[in-house]
């Protein structure tokens, strides 16, 4: 029974419909007498909008409405709203300046929507469009959050003096200090975490529906988390009571963190549909994504690692300014903050960290979570700051590290940034990690690739992270507006199946076979007995969905919990039927049994004496067999790992290889393993593609260069190596499945092995920097301006 | 707006379309086949990616009316009889997809790549092959054992 249970490779169920063609996307989805929109965008990153004239729009064929700026303000919308809240060094709130549905008075980024043609076909929208005429004086453009707070930078918002949303630090200042001061050696960079467009290969999409009758309003649209969606649509934007509102994210194609906000274009989908009583439809075009969803990464740090002569780490200074974009994203002070900085221990034990963070308004698209969300920008910054202290003492960058570890023993162990990390082995992961990559042959594999006149480097990284957000009451303690449980009901059937509803939301992960696998092996039904719903608010009690690695660990953990309440009342009844007492039940592989004896029922038979409860203590019991559970978390937990990366460099042309990469994880117990390597897999190739491609680039004018998929390079399979992954296990504590997350890990883990890799290959031509993406001309220009004699040959 | 006329997936099937419509356009929105998908609008992503005549094609890439009297297969055509095809029964097997947005085009192009290229299709063949088609989820991974599995069992 549990062949397809916890711990098994179970092929994924979801897949048949995928591989057919019958997936329901978001623009998948078409109703009777649906209308289209089409959204007329600011084509300057900066500019006061003197008239907007919908006029010929308005007439042109099939046009059934325009609404602009000025309809949103007479209809009384919300500002779209941000999910978390920081507090200034001064004690101060941060600076909350709003965003309208449709742009009023003024436009701050290129792609920002001024107006919403609403047509029969999708083409008379975009034509129509085209009609709109914009009357707007154009404003001084800043892109650069380290030009943003310098004195007449042109100013994004009222609300925000000197474009800061806020100035944040963490940690103890003076001892950070006087640590760096007392330290035989200090190390420094600066570092630029560059500008991140996610991707997610489904465009975001939305079908806005509102019965006129009941005064329903239904929203399908391509998102992470439903019940966020709704949550906040509903209450600060559209002043729709949840009760009337029911949001349902269907299959979606990726999200990476993208899908999380509560966009603007939603807000007017629903907007329109209530005013129309029609139908209305909406698909982002690529270019549309590249302008208008929320970017990631985007810092630009100073971090200094202070070292004793031993090489232990005695202190971290870091001072970080973030851009934040136009706007507050809903999770946009997130990042930076408690997603970043807490994060600065890793897997060491440095006894003194302070970091400060200054966040920046610009005339750019917003800025949000984008897969890692600030634990990439902190492990590239720590484990760049940990390999050139190596180079620079002449230490083996993997003994270096091992001094410096957190032992397996000092677990739970209490870090200088808020975190209380739960359980490790670090030496344990770097050790099969250093085993798998065959460290010890690669001198001759460097010896050889000479031979050929090629560079070959090899770099390390040994990245923990945080997920399973969070527990609700620190959360709300640092800034959060809402709580951060998951829920779920398990239903038994009265015939025996079981549905689960979840309000974790799958775009890529599976959870449609991982949660019937936990549910197959907690109450011992075949895993073909099992069906797993989300994704619709109507189904599921309620979710705070999927980011952040979270699912299994929360959304899990929730299941878990409600089938202990199934297995706790099915002892009832089990009890009843035995004539035994309830405390002799005993509960194994889905049979309640009388203890020390034969006399046993199982789990079917108990849901069918719930259903069917004729002989049943119904004076004591309520009939059916059906149970919800919200599960908190006590805390975080902290998947770790050891990345190994070896490339090879052609000096002449600065053209790179990865040639093999290794990815040893540590996220606790595993569910199915297939999907965990995938998920390992899959970031990895995200971390690649930012340490050796990715980029958004703004020109001065605040104009996006790279705002297709032929000018920002995404990782083609060709440009990507295999991976050799591996996995070490060290339950969490905090969690009855001992689980840690494991969708974020290879995107934090890998872009700073790769860029190590990079500069110890390129060690010998006397570069000790180079700035991400490492493209071939980054990487040929540092050869040449590198201080080696060879360099300039 | 033209009649257009064409056999998808072994149905004749006709539509009157304005003539800027797209071929991936034509199959979506007016004869309701949506497992083509559309993930770009440069011609960069490969998820629309049919067969027209026997050949792989970008179906964004075409106007329907350059399809007039064309024969094309698209991803519900690739399964006989409930049978799923070896391609896409190897992406099943080998974890070859997650969010699934991608697949499409990628078994589409798997499976011409198999047809021009035969059944042993090496790592690296099967990666530059690959150059059309993006995937932001598995990391590819996945996607190329897949693809050399699948060749494998469409001898
Ligand atoms: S839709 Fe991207 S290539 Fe056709
Ligand atoms: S599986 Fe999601 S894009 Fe390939």
């Amino acid at each position: 029974m549990t062949e397809k249970g916890i711990g098994a490779a179970v092929l994924r169920r979801e897949d048949r419909r995928f591989v057919t063609g019958k997936g329901q996307y978001v623009d998948d989805l078409n109703r009777a007498g649906q209308a289209h929109a089409c959204f007329v965008r600011s084509a300057q990153a900066h500019a006061e909008i003197r008239k907007v004239d919908v006029s010929r729009a308005k007439s042109a064929p099939g046009v059934i409405t325009v609404l602009t700026g000025e309809d949103v303000a007479a209809d009384k919308l919300g500002s779209l709203p941000c999910g978390w809240g920081i507090t200034n060094k001064d004690g101060t709130a941060m600076a909350e300046p709003g965003w309208p549905v449709l742009a009023q008075g003024r436009v701050r980024y290129v792609g920002e929507a001024i107006a919403m043609v609403i047509a029969t076909t999708r083409q008379g929208a975009r034509d129509a469009a085209e009609l709109v005429e914009v009357d707007t004086s154009p404003l001084p453009v800043v892109v650069q959050a380290t030009d943003a707070g310098k004195k007449g930078a042109p100013q994004l918002h009222e609300a925000a003096a000197n474009n800061q949303c806020f100035d944040w630090e963490i940690g103890d200042r003076a001892a950070t200090d006087a640590a760096i001061k007392a330290s035989a050696k200090v190390v420094s960079l600066d570092i630029v975490n560059q500008r991140l467009v996610p991707n997610a290969m489904e465009p975001r999409a939305a079908l806005a529906e509102f019965d006129t009758n009941s005064g329903l309003l239904t929203l399908h649209c391509a998102c992470q988390a439903p019940h966020a969606m709704r949550l906040l649509l509903g209450a600060f934007v559209l002043n729709q009571a949840e009760h009337k509102f029911r949001v349902v994210a269907p299959d979606v194609g990726g999200g990476f963190g993208s899908k999380i906000p509560p966009y603007a274009e939603y807000a007017a989908l629903c907007w329109a549909a209530r005013r129309l009583g029609q139908p209305v439809k909406w698909t982002s075009s690529r270019s549309e994504a590249f302008l208008t969803d929320a970017h990631g990464r985007d810092h630009v740090t100073r971090a200094e690692l202070g070292l004793d002569k031993d090489g232990r780490f005695t202190a971290l200074r870091v001072s970080t300014v973030a851009n934040l974009g136009a706007y507050l994203s809903a999770f946009g002070p997130l990042i930076p903050t408690y997603l970043y900085a807490t994060l600065f221990a890793g897997q060491y034990t440095t006894p003194a960290i302070h970091a400060e963070v200054r966040a920046m308004f610009t005339n750019t698209t917003p800025v949000d979570a984008y897969r890692g969300a600030g634990r990439p920008e902190a492990t590239y910054m720590l484990e760049r700051l940990v390999e050139t202290a190596a180079r620079e003492l002449g230490m083996d960058p993997a003994e270096l590290r091992r001094r410096n570890f957190v032992a397996a023993d000092a677990f739970p162990y209490q870090t200088p940034v808020a975190l209380l990390y739960d359980s490790g082995d670090y030496a344990g992961a770097l050790d099969k990690a250093l085993e798998l990559a065959d460290v010890k042959g690669f001198a001759k594999r460097r010896a050889e690739a000479a031979k050929r006149g090629m560079a070959r480097g090899i770099g390390y990284s040994t990245p923990i992270e945080a997920t399973g957000a969070a527990p609700s009451a620190i959360a709300g303690q640092l800034g959060a507006r809402a709580g951060l449980y998951e829920s779920a009901e398990v239903r038994f059937n009265p015939t025996g199946s079981v549905t689960v509803f979840s309000g974790s939301h799958s775009h890529g992960q599976g959870h449609a076979t991982t949660f019937a696998q936990i549910v197959a092996s907690t109450l011992g039904v075949p895993y073909e007995n099992v069906e797993v719903v989300e994704g619709d608010t109507a189904r599921t009690q309620f979710g705070m969905g999927t980011y952040g690695s979270r699912s299994t660990s929360v959304g899990g953990s929730a299941i878990v919990k409600a089938c202990d309440k199934i297995i706790a009342k099915g002892k009832k009844i089990a009890a009843h039927l035995l004539e035994a007492s309830e405390g002799d039940i005993e509960f194994e592989n889905g049979n309640f049994t009388v203890s020390g004896t034969d006399r046993t029922k199982n789990i079917a038979e108990i849901a069918f004496a719930a259903y069917v409860p004729h002989n049943y203590p119904l004076e004591t019991l309520e009939p059916g067999l059906n149970e919800q559970a919200f599960f908190d978390p006590a805390n975080f937990n902290f998947p770790y790992g050891a990345y190994i990366c070896e490339v090879e460099v052609d000096p002449e042309t600065g053209f790179t290889r990865i040639e093999r990469f290794t990815a040893i994880d540590d996220v606790g117990n595993v569910i199915n393993p297939l999907i965990v390597h995938g998920q390992v897999q899959g970031g990895v190739a995200q971390g690649i593609g930012q340490a050796m491609f990715e980029q958004g680039v703004y020109d001065e004018s605040g104009q996006l260069l790279t705002g297709s998929l032929m000018d920002y390079c995404l990782p083609r399979a060709d440009d990507v190596p295999s991976i050799d992954s591996g996995l070490t296990v060290t339950p969490c504590p905090f969690n009855p499945l001992g689980v840690k997350g494991c969708g974020e890990m290879g995107t934090i883990g890998s872009t700073p092995a790769v860029i190590n890799a990079i500069l110890d290959a390129l060690k010998d031509y006397g570069v000790s920097d180079i700035q991400m993406p490492a493209t071939p001309l980054r990487v040929w220009q540092a050869i040449r301006n590198g201080s080696a004699p060879q360099a300039a040959e | 707006m033209p009649t257009v006329s064409m056999t998808v997936n072994g149905k004749e099937v006709s539509a009157e379309v304005e003539t800027r419509t797209l071929l991936v356009q034509f199959l979506r929105d007016h004869i309701g086949l949506t497992g083509t998908h559309v993930g770009c609008d440069t011609s960069q992503c490969g998820a629309c990616v049919v067969h027209v005549d026997g050949k792989a094609l970008k179906s964004c890439t075409r106007l329907a009316v350059q399809c007039e009297g064309a024969s094309v297969t698209t991803i519900e055509g690739l399964a006989a009889n409930g049978a799923l095809h070896p391609m896409q029964q190897a992406f099943h097997e080998n974890h070859g997809l997650q969010c699934g947005f991608c697949t499409p085009g990628m078994i589409m192009s798997a499976v011409d790549m198999v047809e021009r290229l035969g059944n042993k299709l090496d790592e690296k063949t099967i990666r530059q092959e690959l150059e059309g088609n993006i995937c932001r989820c598995t990391g590819y991974h996945n996607i190329v054992k897949s693809i050399a599995a699948g060749a494998e069992a469409m001898k």
